[in-house]
């Protein structure tokens, strides 16, 4: 099945629920982490990586705003309120990615991790790239488009990460220590970005994305290298340890991040701003 | 060969002259030729101060970054901030070409930033308590900097020049952003429009500080003369300041807001604003490091930069060890 047109979605209610579910995964997990890069700006180990980390993160939030658009062309809501105008309950990004960047605040006494971001940004990079590839096939037309943009600028992000990646857990002594440590937490929480949720299922049988397990494969396919590289025991299952975030699950990080990002907007969503 | 030779023979006098003479006729100067002294300290200075001012200048924006309002608010303030990072690095990539044969490098001017020797433009110290801050820096802070960055772009050091050609292009769509998310809340609700009036009112004075003082005798010092001589710059602050009146005094007015001096006046028979001057002492304040927001956001920048010393120390390793 192929369908080309959102206007089509209306004969075929079950199939727009589970791209609905899908679009809401995709655009609240660019979102929300795009959100945590915008917090590291300024803070970044240096100038450089400041420039190259705000340059990905806006990348990322132009790739969340087509996929809201997307949702606003079915007739789900308004692209700017669906990203700043729903509760964290409604959210369906994974709990990894709403997690804050590391203990005070993006203004005040912060001390981000930066173990921790090159970790959950390249093992998410890795895991939109392997999405990304299987949504190039995706029997919804407009999301396959949006897919094939996506991808160009994924692979510099991906490339940017891995080479960090790398470049700290080879460095030894204590970077690798600090690598070490944010690998086993980022992998607590890992199962809950390769998850479809519970209308993953459904997702598969519309031809909309592959399967978990198949999604599951590529991701570890694609990073055995770079872990054989730098000498890291790569487990084969990782947890959800606080939860699955597809399912509306989520922590008070998640509350408190939109509470900032939607600030301005709540004063008044009706104006024009 | 014959013509390096011969120019190495010469006296630090004759030097200067043909340095002297090189700028009067137009010519740029690269970072390897022979300079004086004091063009070269002065250009550090100058081009450090403006790099660092640039990084530190993504402070005040960094608040309104994530609370952008709109998804389009976000991506356009998120582009304008990376930008400010990238005129940083630019900046101080020419600051660290000068400084090598001093043996400096930009270990140290991140160190003269945070013992204050290093000063940041005085705007950057400032507060920026709501949205419309986020707006008005775009607009007038960057219609600002445009002004004074203009006045440099046929500057006699060639990679200064050459820098500046290319952030002043990326400035001018700074103040379009601006200008846009002003238009917004100048057209808005009555909340909106006090939001913008409210940041008018707080920018006003350090946007007439940006320029720097008139003269050396207002603050005691001064390098506007040392930089028109070398013809670094060829307007004096004070022509800026007025440029900028004459460019954004209508466009205030012309969106319905107030002047927050009720004495400005365009003056036909002087044929120049006249206007109330800001409270110099302040400004000599702020650039100590003793403005509203100096010690919060050098703290910001400190923090950073301790925090992350493992990473720049795996760094250095893994490159010795290659």
């Amino acid at each position: 099945m192929m369908v080309t047109k959102p206007e089509e979605l209306h004969q075929l209610p079950a199939y727009k629920e589970a791209l609905v579910e899908l679009l809401f995964q995709l655009a609240d997990d660019d979102f929300i982490i795009a959100y945590r890069g915008s917090e590291w700006l300024g803070l970044a180990p240096h100038i450089e990586e400041d420039v190259a980390f705000s340059s990905i993160t806006q990348d990322t939030m132009g790739h969340a705003a087509m996929y809201y658009q997307l949702l606003e062309d079915i007739g789900i809501g308004n692209a700017n309120d669906l990203a700043h105008g729903r509760t964290a309950a409604e959210r369906r990004n994974a709990i990894l990615l709403e997690e804050v960047n590391g203990p005070g605040h993006y203004l005040h006494e912060p001390q981000y991790d930066w173990a921790f971001a090159v970790v959950r940004n390249y093992f998410y990079a890795q895991a939109k790239k392997v999405r990304i590839d299987s949504l190039k096939n995706c029997s919804y037309k407009p999301l396959a488009q949006v897919a094939v943009k996506v991808n160009m600028e994924l692979y510099y992000h991906l490339m940017h990460w891995r080479t960090w990646f790398v470049q700290l857990v080879n460095a030894g002594g204590e970077a690798r220590e600090r690598m070490r440590k944010a690998v086993e937490k980022v992998f607590d929480d890992f199962a809950g970005v390769l998850s479809l949720g519970e209308k993953g299922e459904k997702m598969v049988e519309c031809g909309l994305i592959d399967s978990e397990e198949v999604l599951k494969a590529r991701w570890l396919q694609a990073v055995k290298p770079v872990f054989e590289q730098t000498n890291l025991e790569l487990p084969s299952e990782f947890q959800m340890k606080r939860g699955n975030g597809r399912n509306g699950e989520h922590t008070a990080d998640l509350i408190e991040a939109l509470a900032t990002l939607s600030e301005v907007y709540r004063m008044d969503p009706l104006a024009i701003w | 060969m014959a013509i390096v030779t011969s120019f190495e023979r010469l006296s630090e006098e004759e030097k200067h002259q043909r340095f002297m003479e090189r700028i009067e006729a137009g010519e740029k100067i690269e970072a390897d030729d022979w300079m004086p002294d004091e063009y070269r300290m002065t250009l550090i200075k100058l081009i450090a101060m403006h790099g660092i001012s640039e990084i530190m200048g993504a402070l005040p924006e960094k608040e309104w970054v994530p609370k952008a309002p709109t998804l389009r608010r976000k991506l356009g303030i998120m582009a304008k901030v990376q930008d400010e990072m990238g005129h940083g690095q630019l900046l101080l990539r020419v600051a660290e070409d000068l400084m090598a044969p001093l043996g400096k490098t930009r270990e140290e001017i991140m160190q003269d930033l945070f013992s204050g020797n290093l000063k940041f433009h005085n705007v950057f110290h400032m507060p920026a308590p709501t949205w419309g801050d986020a707006g008005l820096i775009g607009w007038l802070v960057d219609g600002a900097a445009i002004i004074t960055q203009t006045n440099m772009l046929d500057a006699s050091y060639g990679p200064y020049a050459r820098a500046l050609k290319r952030i002043c292009a990326e400035e001018v769509f700074h103040a379009q952003h601006g200008e846009s998310i002003i238009l917004a809340l100048a057209e808005g609700t009555k909340e909106q429009k006090d939001m913008l009036q409210g940041a008018l009112n707080r920018w006003w004075d350090a946007l007439l500080m940006f320029f720097g003082p008139d003269s050396p005798s207002t603050t005691g010092t001064s390098k506007q003369d040392i930089t028109i001589k070398y013809r670094i710059r060829t307007k004096t602050n004070e022509q800026l300041r007025q440029d900028f009146f004459t460019k954004y005094v209508p466009r205030i007015l012309s969106i319905g807001l107030q002047l927050p001096d009720e004495t400005m006046h365009y003056d036909e028979t002087e044929g120049k604003w006249i206007y109330r001057q800001p409270d110099w002492n302040q400004f000599k304040e702020i650039i100590r490091n003793n403005g509203p927001k100096s010690k919060e956001r050098l703290r910001l920048r400190e923090l950073s930069y301790r925090h992350n010393a493992w990473v720049r120390e795996a760094l250095s390793g893994s490159k010795a060890t290659v």
